[in-house]
């Protein structure tokens, strides 16, 4: 396997309310590798955000604390790392891409002043150049006609031609890392899919690893090579995106996919997860998804669960994988892709 | 005849321009949209933001000015807002987009559900109480919830608190604008559910509103497809989704990502060969304005905008 660019080993996040401390993220180990796409799901609450905010350590400082763990980055922990490093960093070595396309661009500055931004400040590049630079991006993100468009305002241009936008200056640096947080949420089916394509095609070439945060499962089958899927604070299962579609191990996983609308079968009724998210003003003792799960036994709600191996690459972290855990059957669906799994995916 | 019948509606708004704010122009949002839905059943609006949908079921409401065109509902002409009768307002009702923003966060959850009844219905105060309660307690939410604000509620639950205001005075069509595109994944499954089971109980009937396609294909028995406020196809679920005849409609039911990471190199060269054979026979299926033609049968249900043939 290709090295590891990035490794979060045991992060706790709490922010600080008038209610108390809330335990946002409780735990969570996760290595990025080069050129790779990891997709993070999970509801909303669960921590998707906050995990990628703390890498670019954008998360306030008023109210919010990094507990303990470590980020680390070409040999340098971000935790720990100053706001002037973090400047250095930002938009160079990692960059985001937000979910509005709306709101994520300064509506009083010309596009192309903004694309030029980052090249002058981390490459310091001349003027000149880093407009020819923005050009090329323009062009490279399929924004037709980048000489006119350069000059323009964000209001001049359409939310999918907006995200390309964005997408160009996320990309200008050409960076190590590039955290996509819900990208084509708020975007057409067809133009989603243009940004998928585009976001891929580019990776390629600039062989960028990409954290790419959704709750979209459809997305994910597109796009992902690995999967982590979160709740309550914590990753409870992980693995490449056969064996989390085809072989999921956690109970929260089978609800999740169960859930979605398929496009197979017109089935009357969806499967609801019952239940609400666990609060996490208080966490749950054991494990967090328990209350919510009709597999759950007795030490679920005592003990949380560890880790279990599944493969080299798939983990998940419930007591059913215990050796001497009863055998349940899951969900008809569930089954039913678990033995194409078992034929071999492809 | 059909229980809602929209005739060639246009929804036009006036751009102002200049020092008087003369009218200079146009948009046209939606631009001579017919289509009928049957009691009882689910009639899908897709489309991309910018395509009319929302305008199309804000203007049956009554929420935007009807340019020209006619809407019958229970064969009673409805089309001029200050014409029509109480009961119609007491009939249709809408459940929005946003759970966030669609509910008075200074309002408690009784004051909001209440509402409606309020407008039209008298009732004591503790009629008022008990009918809310019920209403809470029909979409899933405690009774005891009357007395919190909305922000004490998570997405899903708010969405339930619309829902219920939509359903109190008994409609008989319930106008859903994108209900579920603010909601996670397992939400989502639990406001379709809960949508259907109430429309099988209430025998309500539904607009869906949505740009999620697997979603409408869930919920729906009857599609149309909207592109720069007209219709470019429109028939039953199987009909979309199984044979699909304008290039618009192939192309919105290539993008759907599909659940299936096998699949994932011949989906997207599904979707690339879709791509070029729009962009190559574009003008084949629209006129030099980028509009669509009328529709022209296919089938008994299905229709397609072509242009007429000779």
């Amino acid at each position: 396997m290709s090295k590891k660019i990035l490794e979060i080993s045991d992060l706790h996040i709490s922010f600080h309310t008038f209610a108390g401390e809330i335990k946002a993220i409780r735990g969570i180990d996760f290595d990025l590798y080069e050129g790779e796409t990891l997709a993070i799901v999970g509801e909303s609450g669960s921590g998707k955000s906050v995990t990628t905010k703390s890498i670019m350590r954008l998360l306030p400082t008023n109210n919010s604390e990094i507990k303990s763990g470590k980020i680390m980055f070409k040999d340098k922990d971000i935790v720990q790392a100053s706001e002037k490093e973090m400047q250095k960093i930002r938009g160079k070595d990692i960059s985001m891409i937000f979910q509005d396309p709306m709101t994520s661009l300064n509506p009083t500055m010309t596009i192309g002043k903004q694309i030029m931004e980052p090249l002058i400040k981390h490459q310091k590049m001349h003027k000149s150049e880093a407009k020819k630079r923005a050009l090329k991006l323009l062009d490279l993100v399929g924004i037709p006609k980048p000489d006119i468009r350069i000059k323009q305002y964000p209001h001049q241009f359409s939310g999918g031609m907006r995200q390309r936008v964005v997408i160009a200056i996320a990309l200008a640096c050409a960076p190590k890392v590039l955290i996509a947080d819900e990208p084509t949420t708020a975007l057409d089916v067809t133009i989603q899919g243009q940004i998928l394509d585009l976001m891929k095609e580019l990776q390629k070439q600039i062989e960028t690893s990409i954290i790419f945060i959704t709750h979209d499962l459809g997305v994910v089958a597109n796009v992902a090579d690995r999967v982590a899927v979160m709740y309550g604070g914590k990753i409870v299962e992980v693995g490449t995106v056969d064996e989390i579609f085809y072989n999921p191990q956690h109970p929260y996983t089978w609800g999740l996919i169960s859930s979605m609308p398929s496009l197979d079968e017109k089935n009357n009724e969806l499967y609801v997860i019952p239940g609400t998210p666990p609060d996490l003003l208080n966490p749950p003792k054991g494990d967090a998804f328990a209350p919510r799960n009709p597999y759950a036994m007795k030490i679920d709600l005592e003990k949380e669960p560890p880790m279990y191996k599944v493969s080299d690459t798939h983990y998940a972290a419930t007591w059913l994988l215990h050796p001497n855990a009863p055998k349940v059957e899951p969900p008809e669906n569930i089954q039913a892709r678990m033995r194409k799994f078992a034929k071999g995916v492809k | 005849m059909a229980f809602l019948e929209v005739k060639d509606l246009k929804v036009h708004f006036p751009i102002k321009g200049g020092i008087f704010g003369r009218t200079v122009d146009y948009v046209k949002a939606v631009d001579g949209v017919s289509f009928e839905i049957e009691k009882g059943k689910t009639y899908g609006l897709v489309g991309e933001s910018g395509s009319g949908k929302t305008t199309t079921g804000r203007a049956i409401i009554g929420l935007n000015h009807i340019t020209a065109g006619k809407i019958v509902f229970e064969g009673k002409d409805i089309t001029d807002p200050r014409k029509t009768k109480q009961d119609f307002r007491k009939n249709v009702q809408m459940i929005f987009q946003d759970p966030y923003s669609s509910l008075n966060a200074k309002k408690r959850v009784l004051d909001i559900v209440a509402e409606p009844l309020r407008n039209f219905e008298k009732m004591s105060k503790a009629e008022e109480r008990k009918r809310v309660q019920e209403l809470l307690e029909l979409v899933g939410l405690s009774p005891e919830s009357i007395v919190k604000y909305p922000h004490q509620f998570s997405g899903g639950q708010r969405q339930r608190i619309g829902i219920a205001r939509a359903i109190a005075l008994k409609p008989q069509l319930i106008i859903a604008d994108e209900p579920v595109s603010a909601l996670d994944v397992s939400v989502q499954a639990q406001v379709l559910n809960f949508m259907r089971e109430i429309q099988k109980e209430l025998g309500l009937t539904y607009l869906f509103i949505s740009h999620d396609l697997g979603v409408i294909r869930h919920m729906c028995d009857q599609i149309g497809i909207m592109y720069r406020g007209r219709f470019v196809e429109e028939g039953t679920t199987e009909d979309i989704f199984q044979s699909p005849q304008h290039i618009y409609t192939k192309r919105l039911v290539a993008a759907i990502p599909d659940i299936d990471p096998t699949k994932r190199e011949v989906h997207m060269q599904f979707r690339q060969k879709v791509k070029e054979e729009y962009e190559q026979s574009y003008h084949d299926y629209f006129d030099n304005q980028g509009l669509a033609y009328s529709l022209q049968p296919v089938s008994s249900t299905h229709y397609v905008a072509l242009p007429e043939k000779g």
